[in-house]
């Protein structure tokens, strides 16, 4: 059954047109990536769905639910998280304080507040260590999982990852993978958008290609993976 | 030696006034970007309730927090009324906008009560001072010392240990991810609103309690100061806006207290000076905002 279904999106800013026509679909329990190369509209995708940037014409739903319109701060209470690209930690806050506020919907309830932290930092151990430090003064990679595991904070049941590898040593870029194998594994269902296709299809059940604002292809995983539409997407070949 | 002790007191209540006011301004620019110049017209605000208050005969101990829960509750109708609608305007409009529920205020302050400067009726108690070691320290002062420490103490409390202090902290650095995580943008705002009432509530209770006396324009200087102060302290940054309102309640005071009588006159422009040479030094600041020009909301 579809989690998320996106409809004949489109996403102006100003006269460009970065989204068009968009339409995609997330089954229960699959991890999709959603590739291209930089300027595809892939982020703009993902703001759209969330709403931070508001969508021109178009139907996004979440199990059946209509998300157009709905202010970003109510999808997460619904299920759903975005792990912003480029990390977006909160560079002042402690490791700790990230975390508690990745689990402001929890509302008042302290005990799966509390379970949830433990659950981040026996999933990130690297956490536990730097639980009081200042989260800007992390590395790059340390600052990527604190991301997810902030996301992950609101028991989320759809996660969307905006270039989780970018930017990474490739050891790093490995072990983050890894988890978002594991996290599907664990019941969450994942939007994957990256650039490192190869990585990405590695893991993915399927795969959309975005080029200049569309999707020019779709397909499963081994499929994307034997044809050439992908590379194409990415090299500008018609 | 006790002239400059007894200095050193006038300057920790002056820049104590100005770190709660500068502090009032911050907390507001540090979430939307913008810098509210009606945040003297909260403090103006509290000064017309004290009188009120005292004109119906309710003791200062229940008109000052009455004062200061009515400058709490307009600053949120300000947010609401105002500055809800330009929230994701440019710097300028909200800027713009500011100037304007200042001016709306004022003109009202003058039409509606007097353009007058009008009696505060204050406890006697206030005007008196103890003495030791030949020091005169004014109950006023030490009173004034004494909140603006536990204020800080409370402020700096809430935005670490609650849930909503740290969406603020977090609202202040990227807003857009506090939404993703789930802040409400509507109650974060409104949330930094109610203390920037609450801390120009506490400095306008603070600065009639020196003067005894409210006009249409009084928030107007110290409001000026304070925005000097913040920008002294670095924009945006709320340790920073502490720093810089004590800073300048430092240099003003002992500008005042050893400058020679013939360069009394030009104090102000010497204050000033001192400002930008230290602006000079660091030009993002005493204690720099950690995000320096991030875009806002």
């Amino acid at each position: 059954m579809a989690i998320l279904t996106v409809e004949g999106l489109h996403v102006h800013y100003g006269a460009v047109e970065a989204v068009r026509d968009v339409t995609l679909s997330i089954d229960d329990g699959e991890i999709v990536a959603l590739l291209g190369a930089n300027g595809a509209g892939k982020s703009s995708t993902l703001n759209a769905i969330v709403g931070l940037v508001p969508p021109h014409t178009g139907a996004v739903g979440f199990r059946g639910k209509s998300l157009v319109g709905l202010p970003t701060e109510q999808l997460v209470r619904l299920g759903i998280t975005l792990t912003p690209e480029g990390r977006r930690v909160f560079g002042s806050l402690t490791v700790e304080e990230n975390l508690l506020l990745g689990s402001m919907p929890l509302g008042k309830s302290g005990d799966r507040r509390k379970e949830n932290l433990e659950r981040m930092f026996s999933l990130f151990p690297i956490l536990v260590q730097r639980r009081n430090q200042i989260a800007g003064t992390l590395s790059g990679g340390q600052q990527q999982m604190l991301a997810i595991a902030r996301s992950l904070m609101s028991s989320p049941k759809l996660l969307l990852l905006d270039e989780p590898s970018l930017g990474l040593a490739p050891q790093i870029v490995d072990t983050i993978f890894d988890q978002i194998v594991a996290l599907r594994d664990s019941g969450i269902t994942i939007l994957l958008v990256e650039q490192n296709v190869a990585m990405s299809l590695e893991v993915a059940d399927r795969g959309y290609v975005m080029a200049a604002g569309s999707i020019v292809t779709s397909g499963t995983a081994q499929d994307l993976n034997s044809s050439h539409l992908v590379e194409q997407a990415y090299l500008g070949h018609e | 030696m006790e002239i400059f002790i007894q200095q050193t007191i006038n300057a920790v209540s002056l820049g104590g006034t100005y770190a709660l006011l500068a502090l009032g301004l911050a907390i507001i620019f540090s979430i939307m970007g913008m810098i509210n110049f009606a945040h003297g017209e909260l403090m103006t605000i509290t000064g017309y309730t004290l009188m009120y208050c005292g004109i119906a005969g309710f003791p200062f101990i229940i008109a000052a927090p009455i004062a200061i829960t009515i400058a709490i509750l307009a600053a949120l109708i300000m947010e609401r009324v105002a500055f809800r609608p330009v929230r994701n305007s440019s710097g300028a409009t909200m800027l713009v906008t500011s100037f304007a529920v200042a001016v709306i205020l004022q003109t009202l302050f003058q039409n509606l009560i007097s353009p007058r400067s009008q009696a505060v009726i204050l406890p006697d108690m206030l005007a008196q001072s103890i003495h030791f070691g030949g020091l005169s320290i004014g109950i006023n002062q030490i009173l004034s010392i004494s909140i603006t420490l536990t204020i800080l103490v409370i402020l700096n409390w809430f935005l670490r240990k609650t849930i909503l202090g740290m969406a603020m902290r977090a609202a202040a650095e990227d807003f857009s991810v506090a939404r993703l995580m789930g802040a409400r943008a509507n109650a974060v705002i409104a949330g930094a609103f109610a203390i920037s009432g609450a801390l120009a509530g506490v400095a306008g209770v603070l600065w009639v309690a020196q003067r005894a006396s409210v006009d249409p324009l009084m928030g107007f200087i110290p409001v000026l100061k304070a925005f000097i102060a913040a920008i002294l302290g670095g924009l945006g940054s709320l340790t920073g806006a502490v720093a810089g309102g004590f800073a300048l309640g430092f240099i003003e005071i002992y500008l005042a207290a050893y400058l020679p009588d013939h360069i009394q006159p030009y104090r102000e422009a010497l204050a000033l000076g001192i400002v930008i040479f230290l602006l000079l030094l660091r030009p993002h600041g005493l204690v720099p905002a950690f995000n320096v020009g991030r875009e806002k909301v």
